[in-house]
């Protein structure tokens, strides 16, 4: 069941079937919006993690929070990657689904990989649920589903029964499924019980906890019994570097990355923002930080999310708003006060579109910037990111640099916009200081007193000064580094992309072929030396490809920079890369290469 | 709030900017009462910070000495909002238009009302977009006629004491830019005053607006057409020598003008039913915020209601957290429930 070379017998597990070892296995919960699949996923992400396995994972919803049950529109999924080796993407095709109705296969069938194994719900595959899900015949037995293992359980009544001595309603009875199905899968790849187990009974009440843990060891038993599947598979645990990890979330990792700002730098972290969706749990994580001195303030509307944040650095707080797409068009009118008042602040954009993994968990660097040269930063992240889990080893707090701010101490001869030599930064005098007064606006100021000018000579003078300030940005960013080879075709990335290309690249050497891989983490300024790479390489007529999830911004901008001739790679689907999609392209590369050669 | 050590006086509020409003523009005598109230409040200079929005009132932090902040239009609400929970101890001054506050600004005017967080807002309402150069505003009688509306504006107006009772502010007042004394009074409450403190302060746009409020400011008029409320007493107007008139309700509890004599006393009061000023009653704010003429046009604290104010619940909620075992301990937060370690 998997195509990795790595996976070998490995003698008899319980049940006397024969064990197997595998290398990377890609698991799909697909059900019902209502059927809890993106619990099931978490559930099995947190044990697998525990397991020592490194993870990636993809959870799946529909926009529509009560799509009709058992439609297509409403088919909610989860897919989990876990591996024993370190992995990038929540994977390309799926080899084990667990199809909890019609809609739910229907949906899902196409990504599968050849000779994936279907786990399917054959009580909810009968002729209302196959209308509802657009289903001509049964597809478990119309012989569809030829070239795939298809193993059907009847789950809902199996939990039924199970759950049959706590006194539950038929339909809260018919809640507990998720928790066989999980069961089972639990069997299959050999995960411990016992994570889920002290979570189902701190998270549910009474007899909702028993009959959710009834119905998971029945789950198990069932897959443990009856010769349902012919072997279970074992995933080692990862080579991970070494140090204590967690399992997170891309979201989690923001809130509590700002959350560590805001110790590193002495200050409240202040966090203002409006629902919208995926941000909306940077919110609800950081709400619940309040003991490290976090305030979040949930405002009326986007724009006073990012308005009351620009307040809130004047005030003196570390400052933070997080949205996404159209919220972020909302506030630049206010990031533009920001701008021109050079006052530190992050505004986190979780892009919808745009995929793939690659934690955020710098998050700190972002505010150390903001502090330091006094002015507004964007912070990428993605939907994809956002949700998605992977392992994170953490920090050792010690060794994190305090976020230090330019705060004048002498009230003699204090100007708002006299600047640090070095970054060009105003100093943060904030309301409550004695003695530094000063009034500050988006009016144009002049060159130091901050006073209103509308003198041509300063606006011009003014407008190079802060395009300057954040070129100087430069100066303390890490440079550019080539991953892989010196020639061969090089591919640029930004954001989530980051993983499918990566392991493209990779798979791509580890077949004999040249290619390397560089991902940008700063857009604006670019790292120092990333004309210099750009142009070593094209200028020997080596490909540069600049891979992107839209129409080719990057590559215009670095284009229009560098003014190097340079491929593009654009996909525009709301998907993100697959990694044979770009693998296909270095081989393509390659092969021309080689041609011209 | 810290005390200062030595007495400021108006004159310690004056910024060195040349103040550059038209002559005879009525933000003057706003500055003025602002300057004077803020001297004598006892507060130290650094303790306040003025946040305005975009338009000719917005003007207002260039010419003061404390800390201001000039911003966005209609935003400057949000902006104090941030600031304050920033730094609660700081005291926050909104300084904001009728285009600034009622229309761009509208969203964020009834939300930091609702919230009740501590700060003044001053509303100068001259009816008008004198910045722009005169188009009608929000605050514009049906009717009117601007650059805008050359047949006259087909707009109902708000009036913005009613909006702020309806977002359910904790303090309104409204007062007139050249009523030096009540003014002086109603930014004294609002200064005192926990909680958001709304006043609506009418103003003369003498460019673009001259005499919008003439009805109301002239001598001869202002005696009918204005009623000063204070909680507690009697409400009354008329001319000082001469017969006053007095509010009471009618049957259909809407309010009525009734006739009394020059020196009306208690008795006399009484049997006519003339009503007494309760500024914590919401019924009752809101049929003095909306008399038009004929009915007098009421002046001073309309509604005054203790609630709690958003940024010490903010602050205290932190407190609470802290409480917690382990809550506040960062490395804690950090490894979260479960952690595995790789050798
Ligand atoms: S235009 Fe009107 S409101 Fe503006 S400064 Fe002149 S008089 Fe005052």
């Amino acid at each position: 069941m998997s195509d990795t070379p790595e996976s070998q017998s490995a003698g008899r597990g319980s049940g006397g079937r024969k064990v197997e070892v595998l290398d990377d296995v890609i698991i799909r919960f697909a059900g019902d919006s209502g059927d809890g699949m993106q619990l099931t996923g978490t559930q099995f992400t947190n044990t697998s993690a525990l397991q020592g396995n490194d993870l990636a994972t993809f959870p799946d919803y529909p926009a529509e929070i009560r799509a009709p049950a058992g439609t297509l529109a409403g088919v909610s999924g989860f897919q989990v990657h876990f591996s024993s080796r370190d992995i990038l993407t929540p994977g390309d095709s799926p080899t084990v689904l667990v199809a909890m109705n019609p809609a739910a296969l229907k949906t899902n069938l196409g990504a599968l990989r050849p000779g994936a194994m279907i786990i399917a719900n054959t009580d909810k595959f009968k002729k209302r649920d196959l209308e509802k899900a657009e289903y001509a015949s049964n597809p478990l037995e119309d012989g569809s589903l030829e070239g795939f293992q298809v193993v059907p359980v009847p789950i809902s009544s199996l939990t039924r029964r199970a759950v049959e001595p706590f006194g539950l309603t038929p339909k809260q009875a018919d809640r507990c499924k998720n928790f066989f199905a999980l069961g089972m899968t639990y069997w299959l790849f050999h995960r411990d019980l016992e994570p889920t187990e002290k979570w189902v009974r701190g998270k549910f009440k009474e007899p909702f906890s028993s009959a959710n843990l009834a119905a998971l060891q029945a789950g198990w038993n069932y897959a443990d019994t009856l010769e349902i599947f012919h072997s279970s598979y074992e995933v080692p645990p990862a080579k991970l570097p070494p140090g204590t990890y967690r399992n997170i979330t891309g979201n989690h990792a923001l809130a509590l990355g700002f959350a560590t700002a805001g110790k590193l730098a002495g200050r409240t972290l202040y966090l203002g923002a409006y629902p919208i969706t995926p941000a909306s749990d940077v919110l609800h994580h950081l709400a619940r930080l309040k003991a490290l001195d976090v305030i979040t303030f949930q405002a009326e509307d986007e724009i006073a999310a990012m308005a009351s944040t620009v307040g809130a650095s004047y005030g003196g707080a570390l400052a933070v708003t997080a949205t996404s797409g159209p919220g972020l068009a909302l506030k630049s009118e206010a990031l533009g006060l920001a701008l021109i008042s050079e006052l530190p602040l992050v505004v986190v954009d979780v892009q919808r579109g745009g995929p793939s993994t690659g934690l955020p968990t710098k998050t700190e660097q972002s505010d150390g910037v903001a502090v330091k040269f006094m002015t507004p930063v964007i912070l990428l992240s993605d939907g994809y990111l956002a949700n998605g889990a992977e392992p994170w080893r953490l920090p050792d707090l010690d060794a994190l640099e305090p976020i230090e701010a330019h705060v004048p101490t002498d009230p003699e001869g204090f100007r708002p916009y006299d600047r640090d030599p070095e970054t060009l930064a105003r100093p943060w005098a904030v309301p409550g200081m004695a003695g530094f007064e000063h009034r500050i606006g988006g009016l144009e100021k002049e060159d130091g007193t901050g006073n209103v000018s509308y003198d041509p000579d300063n606006h011009e003078r003014m407008t190079r000064l802060r395009a300057e300030k954040v070129q100087r940005v430069q100066r303390v960013i890490p440079p550019v580094e080539v991953h892989g080879d010196d020639d061969g075709p090089l591919l640029v990335t930004w954001g989530g992309t980051f993983g499918a290309v990566r392991a493209a690249v990779d798979k791509a050497r580890r077949s004999g072929l040249r290619a390397a891989h560089v991902h940008l983490r700063w857009l604006n300024p670019f790292p120092a030396n990333l004309g210099e790479v750009l142009r070593e390489r094209t200028a020997r007529g080596t490909p540069v490809v600049v891979a992107e999830l839209n129409t080719g911004q990057l590559a215009a901008i670095l284009r229009a920079r560098y003014e190097v001739p340079l491929q593009t790679m654009n996909k525009i689907a709301g998907q993100p890369f697959r990694v044979s999609e770009v693998l296909a392209r270095i081989q393509t590369l390659a092969s021309t290469e080689e041609a011209t050669r | 709030m810290i005390q200062q050590a030595h007495a400021l006086t108006k004159k310690d509020f004056m910024s060195d900017q040349t103040v550059r409003w038209c002559p005879g523009c009525g933000d003057y005598a706003i500055l003025s009462q602002v300057q004077t109230v803020m001297a004598e409040s006892g507060i130290p200079k650094e303790q306040f910070a003025v946040v305005s929005g975009i338009g000719c009132s917005s003007r207002f932090p260039y010419y003061l000495s404390t800390y201001g902040y000039h911003t966005i239009h209609g935003r400057a609400p949000a902006v104090a909002t941030g600031l304050k929970i920033a730094n609660p101890d700081l005291n926050v001054w909104v300084i904001t238009g009728d285009g600034d506050a009622l229309s761009i600004g509208g969203n964020h005017l009834i939300h930091v009302l609702r919230r009740n967080v501590d700060m003044q807002i001053l509303l100068f309402n001259n009816r008008i977009y004198g910045l722009t150069k005169g188009q009608y505003s929000p605050t514009s009688e049906a009717g009117k006629l601007t650059k805008s509306s050359p047949m006259g504006s087909i707009e109902h107006p708000f009036i913005p004491c009613a909006t702020a009772l309806g977002a359910d502010a904790t303090f309104v007042a409204r007062t007139v830019d050249i009523f030096v004394k009540e003014q002086r009074e109603v930014l004294r409450a609002a200064v005192a005053h926990k909680g958001a403190a709304f006043v609506e302060i009418l103003q003369n746009c003498v460019i673009f607006n001259d005499g919008a409020w003439k009805d109301l400011t002239e001598r001869k008029l202002r005696d009918e057409h204005v009623i000063f409320v204070e909680h507690g007493q009697p409400m009354i107007f008329g001319p000082k020598n001469g017969p006053k008139k007095g509010l009471r309700l009618d049957q259909c509890t809407t309010l009525e003008v009734v006739e009394l004599s020059e020196n009306p006393t208690l008795a006399e009061m009484v049997a006519k039913q003339i009503l007494v000023h309760d500024e914590t009653n919401a019924v009752l704010a809101n049929m003095l915020a909306r008399m038009q003429p004929p009915f007098p046009v009421a002046m001073g604290v309309l509604y005054r209601v203790e609630k709690s104010t958003y940024e010490r619940e903010a602050h205290a909620q932190v407190a609470r957290a802290k409480e917690r075992p382990g809550a506040a301990d960062l490395q804690a937060v950090l490894h979260g429930r479960e952690t595995w370690t790789v050798e």
